[in-house]
């Protein structure tokens, strides 16, 4: 039993463990995390009159109406923050495109009938570009619902059409996030932790992230 | 509020029917505007801003009787005046008194999200109540004309109340009550409609407007302020009166098919994903693999 190793990142590994997420790319995510919550709660509340309670519970409509845009674009710097952080790991290969054919099985949990993944599989992949594309809708429809009032009456034409797809890229990124959290806090024992901690053990980076695994540790590079 | 004695009949972002609805009958009431007798004296707009107890503005000069540019948040009144050339080389000057004209669909109250910030009555006046407002905006989105007007300060949206205040009370509009020459009258809705349309049929068959007509949009299910205009085929001389206005098509779907179809899409995901971890479950990691070297 080996004592655990500090790298250069600060993050304590204890022995058998992998690094997966350095402290940055933790407090990226996690500020990215906190800033969609506030923003899916808060257009939510002004989504539908089912759920206009959430606008009381979270300090009344005046509050999330002036709150909303400005948590928002936290989360708009926090995700392209991301992108620098995580650009080169997100681009899709051919083995991403097998995967992504093979989908049914790693739904099944046979996951020895997809390939070998690197450091984030094809799933996480679309999961980022579609959180990132929508980031940018949404910013650019947003910062016009923010400040109708600056539009002149020949273009109000454009606010049904601008307040439409806000709310349908939302919910885009609403289905995304669903599958999102179940994954990481259900269906796949240990992400959270390592999007906590920092780090995972051998056996998890093995059977997850096979590629990405061989690399890190040196490994000869396995078949699958 | 002012308003106990006026029934509501829909309230803004309320699931389900507005609570007091249809317990008793009410007749709509309505605002009739005769642009043809219509001098431009702009009583109207000095009895609202008294009425409702506003400031007045400071007016703007550019050669022309428009003094005002536009309805601002705490002016809801406004003449609009047009001088237009016609064919023959005569000049029509045209006025028309522009204020919010109460729709019998009003788009500003479907765009709205806030629970309450806009009440329709029974008999038609639609109301915005400014305690319940978040100033989003979205009820301009819904406007087919221009009416709400926002105010940076208060950061809420404010417009005509057709003196609701007035009206629960027995009393006519402020602007009706100044009128000098009787262009303005106030009643129901089917009384206003019927002097509208003996009015615009005096005009065609006695004087030289054979295009004289009512203005009562159907595009917006009708409105609770109705013109009599000398020529109807053009309502857009009029201070850019909208031809054919409609509660934005986008409107409807955000409002409509989209909260539904959105609402179901998270309650599905959420059971979708509940039903995959009891079909399949966790996706466990070997053990047998962590005493391997």
């Amino acid at each position: 039993m080996s004592t655990g190793v500090i790298t250069r990142g600060g993050t304590v590994v204890p022995p058998d463990q992998i690094v997966r997420y350095t402290f940055r790319e933790r407090l990226c995510h996690w500020i990215n995390a906190l800033a969609y919550s506030y923003a899916l709660l808060t257009g939510l509340a002004l989504f539908t009159p089912h759920l206009y309670w959430l606008a009381a519970v979270l300090g009344g409509g005046p509050t999330i109406r002036f709150w909303h845009p400005w948590i928002s674009l936290i989360f708009f710097v926090s995700i392209f923050w991301m992108h620098a952080l995580w650009r080169g790991d997100m681009v899709h290969t051919e083995r991403d495109r097998e995967w992504t054919r093979n989908i049914k099985y790693y739904i099944q949990n046979r996951d020895d009938m997809v390939p070998a993944q690197g450091r984030f599989n094809a799933g996480q992949k679309q999961f980022y570009w579609i959180m990132f594309w929508s980031a940018i809708v949404l910013l650019l429809t947003g910062i016009i619902m923010w400040i109708p009032e600056t539009l002149p009456h020949s273009l109000h034409w454009v606010l049904p059409i601008i307040i439409f797809i806000h709310a349908a890229v939302a919910l885009i990124t609403i289905g995304a996030i669903i599958i999102h959290i179940y994954m990481g806090l259900w269906m796949t024992p240990g992400s959270l932790k390592a999007m906590i901690e920092g780090y995972v053990s051998k056996p998890w980076a093995r059977a997850h992230h096979r590629l990405w695994y061989d690399k890190v540790t040196g490994a000869k590079p396995s078949s699958r | 509020m002012p308003t106990e004695s006026l029934q509501i009949k829909a309230i803004s972002a309320h699931p389900g029917p507005p609570p007091g609805q249809d317990v008793s009958r009410d007749y709509g009431v309505c605002k009739f505007i005769d642009t043809t007798t219509c001098i431009g004296c702009k009583a109207c707009e000095v009895a609202c801003v008294e009425w409702n107890g506003y400031e007045f503005r400071e007016t703007t000069f550019d050669n022309t009787y428009q003094t005002m540019p536009d309805l601002e948040w705490n002016y809801w009144n406004l003449i609009r005046f047009n001088e237009l050339e016609n064919p023959d080389g005569t000049i029509s000057w045209l006025m028309r008194k522009d204020q919010c004209m109460h729709c019998a669909e009003p788009g500003c109250l479907i765009a709205c999200p806030a629970e309450g910030a806009i009440v329709q009555y029974s008999n038609g006046i639609v109301d915005f109540h400014q305690e319940n407002c978040i100033g989003c905006q979205y009820c301009l989105t819904g406007c087919p004309f221009n009416v709400p007007k926002f105010n940076q300060t208060t950061k809420k949206v404010y417009k005509c109340t057709l003196c609701s205040d007035r009206v629960s009370a027995g009393l006519e509009p402020a602007c009706i009550k100044s009128c000098p020459t009787g262009c303005l009258h106030f009643g129901s809705k089917e009384d206003m409609t019927a002097m509208a349309e003996a009015r615009a049929a005096q005009l065609r068959e006695h004087t030289g407007y054979k295009d004289a007509g009512v203005y009562d949009p159907e595009g917006v299910g009708g409105t609770h302020v109705i013109y009599v205009l000398h020529d109807a085929k053009h309502p857009e001389r009029y201070g850019g009166l909208p031809a054919d206005p409609h509660v934005p098509a986008f409107v409807r779907l955000w409002k409509g098919p989209l909260k539904w179809l959105g609402g179901l899409s998270i309650v599905g995901g959420v059971l979708g994903v509940f039903l995959h971890y009891v079909r399949f479950g966790p996706k466990q990691v070997d053990r047998s693999e962590e005493r391997k070297p």
